[in-house]
């Protein structure tokens, strides 16, 4: 779609102009456009990890699915608007005589921040890792939750 | 492969039934390493947020079967914000061709990884035959 809008009209690709440059230029804003507003579930940042984001009325919960990495090598770290999520997983060594068949799994490090919105609770953030999936829990400060009013 | 490598991000591999699913959701392949040693086969796949209670290993007729339902406190909650990864159950399936000893099969689940050992038969110890001659 992306491909269509910026080369699409072939008959405009050789002539050079003033206004040629800035009809690219605005194309080529809108082409960062489509990334910066992007919607919820269609595609990613391709920053391992994929991470899931979602939103109650109490918290954001950030989740990401890292099979294999052990909370010792993780290592999460939030300030008043991001969250980053570091580590490293590891993939053990195996006997020296293993042939191998299939190698599909990868090791590596990975880092991610994740920009956060002002109206959390950083001093009561709790993370889970379990059964391979972390999950970030972000409480809303006491502000922003909604509140009940009892009418006289 | 290194370890100072950066881990790129992967989508998940969505499986394609020959048959038609009666359960609705989408359902994936793990990521697998096989290996083969001497003694045995082992194997090791990615499932992240199943619990052991909800992971199936099941051997007949030379064919694995792995399927693995993932536990409902992974699936979010309240509004999707951000979606970049789906959940679901995870199904893959091999064929060995090795004969494997049932009995010591081993399977263990940690951290969302699965490693399956999967010890060879023991054969006969090959012995030289002196030949004669007559």
């Amino acid at each position: 779609m992306i491909y269509r809008t910026l080369f699409g009209d072939p008959g405009r690709r050789f002539k050079t102009s003033a206004a040629d440059l800035e009809e690219m230029r605005r194309q080529v804003d809108r082409l960062f456009d489509v990334f910066g507003t992007r919607q919820a579930g269609r595609g990613g940042a391709g920053v391992y990890p994929a991470i899931n984001i979602s939103e109650d009325t109490d918290a954001y919960t950030v989740s990401a699915e890292l099979p294999g990495v052990k909370s010792k090598d993780l290592d999460l770290n939030v300030t008043a608007n991001q969250l980053t999520l570091a580590g490293e997983r590891r993939i053990s060594e195996e006997a020296a005589d293993a042939r191998y068949h299939r190698r599909e799994r990868e090791a590596g490090r990975f880092s991610r921040a994740v920009a956060l919105p002002d109206d959390i609770d950083t001093e009561n953030v709790k993370a889970r890792l379990a059964d391979g999936v972390l999950t970030v829990t972000i409480p809303k400060a006491e502000k922003a939750r909604p509140r009940q009013i009892a009418i006289q | 492969m290194s370890d100072n490598q950066e881990l790129k991000v992967r989508e998940k591999q969505s499986f394609d039934a020959p048959a038609e699913q009666t359960k609705p959701g989408p359902v994936f392949t793990p990521s697998v390493d096989i290996f083969e040693t001497e003694k045995a086969i082992t194997l090791l796949a990615d499932m992240p947020g199943v619990k052991a209670d909800d992971l199936m290993v099941d051997l007949r007729d030379d064919t694995l079967t792995l399927a693995g339902e993932v536990s409902d406190n992974v699936k979010t909650t309240g509004e999707k914000v951000l979606e970049e990864y789906q959940t679901g159950r995870y199904y893959r399936q091999f064929s060995l061709s090795e004969v494997i000893d049932q009995e010591k099969i081993d399977a263990k689940l940690s951290d969302g990884v699965l490693r399956l050992t999967l010890p060879k038969v023991e054969k006969a110890t090959p012995r030289r035959i002196a030949v004669q001659v007559g």
